[in-house]
């Protein structure tokens, strides 16, 4: 069946929704997913971040939907036409929804482990506006620890309900789930509970912000100082295949891979993820491929590093010299009440002295 | 003309609560007519042809819902009786439960034998723990009189009925989240599609149907679609239970043929009786807390200046810059004593308390919402919240998964739309504002 | 020394109810009954301890934070003791048009509570909820099953002092 989203038409099957639809077309297309998690089933639906506008809702019935669709969760039908990123309802309704999640939002980015591989931050920053209009307070909890190595921010968490799915779908026996309603909705264990499952650890993967982090990494290091590194070993538990996280040559972090849509490609077991630290535990496959606008990539890999010709020339055309004489005239003038700043300026033709004469004729009328 | 009464043409006799003294005043004979006379397609074209709409606040024709039913082969199908009445302003379905739960049950009956439902729940909202008492003590009399249980008058035609508390959460209200409810799960609403048409309770073909609609069922089977379309106006056919609250002299359950002026509802002694004494109307929320509040003016006569009725219709004349909605017939009258500030913000309160959770324009917008106007009625607010509230509540309509979103909305969006001075009287004068009982006098049309 | 709590179970002629309730659903759909069986607990212990909430997982097959998370959601489960009657107080709208705020006052300043809080003398606990479905008949509260309408502080009075002999 084919479907136009943002004026490109794809061919794609039956019972393909409109996000998939997208993202086969490419990420300049693909609506933001914040609670939708391909492995996941029956995630999606949630946040809210995904709806876009049907124009058109099939080649037999060409009639618009009247509200906007979660695309991640609409299957598309053939003859379909959508609007994502070229209808302004759709942006202006996306700007709220980063509004709404970042309204209990902490935005303790300085301190948040997730910084900088967090989907919120990409979130905010690309569909965001720059000034929250909340005034009020905003929710708190105490962190928790689900465990001795999974640790729980509950004031970062947007509720998108992935770790509940995981703990559903991947560890057979859940603990941890979403307790109270509305805005008091929590994760939490009930009673304190240690999440004790071979593969509990994928939630800290799964999780969109940094509401569940890895204790064995806290505060070790931001990732943009990380070098990410594909590895396999021989696991019996899990597939084995993961990527390392090293500063110099220590592994300070080990995850699961993840695809470009930060989707967990196999999940990982605990002894790989929390026990394997060391180069020797693993088979090295090579550097991991990291998205170029990912703030992950800069200052990698030095030898793979291509810096286009014009930024080179604009480089060049900016550089000064320290001890090149540099021009001084805006320096702090514009800090001088209004008066002064005039008397600074020289008549036309007169020299530099006049215009400190002036300056003295100023100083002495006062 | 005798004023028409389908659902409240015996809940003034004494004992109508039992079996016996139903059954003498001609109940149960819906039941003995479609078992015995009629297939279940024939009960589903007679409430097709009667137009009887949702009367849960919707309005979504009955007939129309009820053929959407799917119906593959081997795979069970149930109807479930939504009587999780919560909406502020409405108290119709307690009352009728609890005055006459047989008109209830035989609905059901009727209902379920129509659809092919073998297992049908009502769905009691859980504080009305003494009508589900009620309703389960019903159902065990007509049980054993053979209306309910196996082989039903030797038709061959299997129905239990059986009685589910809630356990207080006004979202259960919304259909899907009352099915999760029902399986035991947190009240989240699901996604649509797949409608409970097609995937239901259990996944299977569900109808969820409001008690006042399903109560109907009978008088329609034994008098036809016909004769019921023939009351009412246009596409507003039949009565409805109109539940009146506030400043009215008689506030009370009321069954009006739909029509009715509100003038004439409001202030004829044979329904509300006018505003209490040496008062007059403000104000009105005509259909539950949910739809957008009207001035007395503009409830009157809509804008083209013509009688406006008690029907879906005219109810709803002139979109939301002057109408409202019929709702689920919660109609909350307000006299010059109430602060419109005050009153919107209880509400918006309400909503977040009521909220899910569980998508995030609601989760946090309610929230937000109902602190902001908390400020304003407490004397701290400032002239943007106004319109931060008005943006606030059009981010949130229409991009949640389920109705509460819009329900959230309105109210607040048409109080500003049609009280702004009073709002802004509340941010320009706090002192004045906050004083126990302190009434903005402005710019103020009672009728 | 790790303290652990007493283990609950509902009473035999509970636990005949409850297997009653579980007949209400097709095989396989037992969890249908948590919010019955939760009202149960309820009834027997007065409030929903965690050891209860255990229990009755126990009973339907299903995982305690399943039985958490519906418990936690709904709001007639109280999570905490509570005294011997919760008095459960409307504070929406049309009950607070018909001048509930100064009858729930005058409630609470009798029984010497707060919204949440239990009396002194452990008899009364005051519980402010959402719309209870009584809008014409406001203000109104509900202890237990049942409903106390057309509220007045006279009515208020007379209602707390009988619940107190």
């Amino acid at each position: 069946m084919k479907v136009t989203i943002d004026n490109i038409t794809i061919e794609v099957e039956p019972g393909t929704t409109i996000l998939q639809a997208a993202r086969k077309i490419g990420p300049e297309v693909a609506p933001p997913a914040m609670c939708y998690y391909e492995p996941l089933k029956a995630s999606g639906g949630k946040c809210r971040a995904c709806l876009v506008k049907v124009t058109a809702g099939s080649e037999k019935d060409p009639r618009p939907m009247p509200k906007l669709v979660p695309s991640c969760i609409t299957q598309v039908q053939d003859g379909m036409i959508v609007e994502n990123t070229v209808n302004e309802q759709v942006l202006e309704t996306r700007k709220g929804i980063v509004e709404f999640l970042l309204l209990n939002h902490p935005l303790d980015c300085p301190i948040c482990d997730q910084a900088g591989e967090c989907h919120l931050q990409d979130f905010s920053f690309q569909h965001g506006v720059q000034q929250t209009r909340y005034e009020e307070e905003r929710r708190t909890f105490e962190k928790q620890d689900l465990g001795p190595n999974i640790q729980l921010h509950m004031t970062r968490c947007i509720l998108c309900y992935r770790c509940v799915f995981t703990a559903d779908q991947i560890t057979g026996k859940r603990v941890h789930g979403v307790l109270n309603r509305g805005d008091h909705a929590e994760i939490s264990t009930y009673i304190e509970k240690a999440i004790d499952n071979d593969f509990s650890g994928n939630v800290i993967d799964v999780c969109p912000v940094g509401a569940l982090t890895d204790k064995t990494y806290r505060f070790k290091n931001r990732v943009w100082f990380t070098k990410p590194v594909d590895a396999h070993c021989d696991c019996e538990k899990c597939s084995g295949k993961v990527t390392l996280w090293y500063r110099g040559d220590e592994v300070i972090r080990v995850t699961a891979r993840k695809n470009q849509w930060g989707e967990v490609l196999d999940f990982i077991c605990n002894t790989c993820r929390f026990e394997r630290k060391n180069t020797a535990d693993w088979t090295i496959e090579g550097p991991t491929k990291v998205a170029r606008h990912s703030v992950i990539s800069a200052n990698k890999y030095g030898a793979n590093k291509i810096v286009p010709e014009f930024a080179r020339r604009l480089a060049a055309s900016q550089y000064k010299d320290v001890h090149e004489a540099r021009d001084t005239s805006q320096l702090n003038i514009k800090q001088l009440p209004e008066e002064r700043f005039k008397a600074l300026i020289p008549p036309a033709g007169e020299s530099a002295v006049a215009g400190i004469r002036s300056i003295q004729n100023w100083a002495e009328d006062k | 003309m005798s004023l028409p009464k389908i659902l409240t043409a015996h809940t003034h006799l004494p004992g109508i609560e039992t079996f016996d003294v139903y059954r003498k005043n001609g109940g149960y004979a819906a039941v003995e007519k479609a078992i015995k006379t009629m297939t279940p397609d024939e009960v589903v074209e007679e409430v097709k042809k009667s137009g009887v709409r949702g009367r849960g606040g919707a309005g979504f024709p009955m007939g129309m819902k009820w053929s959407f039913l799917a119906k593959p082969e081997g795979v069970p199908r149930y109807l479930v009786c939504n009587a999780d009445e919560s909406e502020p302003g409405t108290f119709k379905d307690h009352w009728l439960m609890k005055t006459i739960p047989h008109l209830l049950i035989e609905g059901m009956i009727v209902s379920s034998y129509a659809l092919g439902a073998n297992a049908s729940y009502i769905y009691v909202r859980g504080e009305l723990m003494y009508v589900v008492r009620i309703l389960e003590k019903a159902i065990a009399e007509a049980k054993a009189a053979g209306f309910l249980g196996k082989n039903i008058l030797g038709s061959g035609y299997d129905l239990e009925l059986y009685v589910q508390p809630g356990g207080g959460a006004y979202i259960c209200g919304e259909e899907t989240a009352l099915l999760e409810s029902l399986e035991g799960k947190r009240g989240n609403p699901r996604n649509k599609p797949p409608f409970p048409a097609v995937k239901g309770l259990y996944q299977c073909p569900t109808v969820v149907n409001n008690v006042e609609s399903i109560s109907t069922t009978s008088w329609i089977v034994n008098n036809g679609g016909d004769a019921y379309a023939a009351i009412g106006i246009g596409r507003s056919t039949g009565t409805k239970l109109i539940s009146a609250s506030g400043h009215l002299k008689k506030p009370g359950v009321y069954e009006i043929p739909l029509g009715l002026p509100v003038q004439e509802f409001i202030y004829s002694d044979e329904w509300c009786g006018g505003i209490r004494d040496g008062h007059h109307l403000k104000a009105v929320v005509a259909g539950g807390s949910s739809v957008p509040i009207l001035p007395a003016a503009m409830l009157l006569k809509t804008a083209a200046g013509e009688d406006r009725l008690m029907s879906y219709e005219s109810l709803a004349d002139g979109g939301f810059a002057t109408g409202t909605m019929m709702g689920s017939g919660g109609f909350i009258a307000m006299d010059e004593t109430t602060c419109i500030v005050r009153n919107t913000w209880n509400f918006s309160r309400f909503y977040h308390h009521e909220s899910c959770g569980q998508c995030s324009p609601c989760r946090e917008g309610t929230g937000w919402m109902e602190k902001v106007l908390h400020r304003i009625e407490h004397g701290h607010g400032s002239m943007h919240d106004i319109d931060l509230l008005v943006d606030v509540a059009k981010k949130i309509e229409g991009n949640t998964i389920c109705p509460l979103g819009d329900a959230a909305a309105w109210p607040i969006a048409s109080a500003i739309r049609h009280f702004r001075d009073e709002f802004e009287w509340h941010i320009t004068n706090p002192q004045e504002a906050t004083r126990p009982g302190a009434v903005f006098k402005g710019h103020m049309e009672l009728v | 020394m790790l303290e652990t709590k007493p283990r609950i179970e509902f009473t035999p002629e509970r636990l005949e109810r409850a297997k009653e309730i579980l007949t209400h659903y097709p095989e396989g759909r037992q969890k249908s009954a948590l919010l019955p069986l939760l009202h149960l607990l309820q009834e027997q212990e007065g409030w929903t301890p965690a050891e209860g909430m255990d229990y009755v997982a126990e009973l339907l097959g299903i995982q305690p934070i399943e039985v958490y998370e519906v418990a936690t959601f709904y709001t007639m489960y109280h999570l905490e003791p509570v005294g011997k009657h919760v008095i459960e107080y409307c504070r929406t709208g049309p009950c607070m048009l018909m001048g509930g705020e100064e009858v729930y006052a005058h409630l609470k300043q009798k029984i010497g509570a707060q919204d949440g809080e239990t009396s002194a003398d452990k008899l009364f606990t005051i519980k402010p909820v959402e719309c209870l479905a009584a809008c014409g008949w406001g203000p109104c509260f509900q202890i237990r099953e049942k409903y106390y309408t057309h509220l007045t502080i006279e009515k208020v009075d007379e209602i707390i002092d009988e619940l107190k002999q």
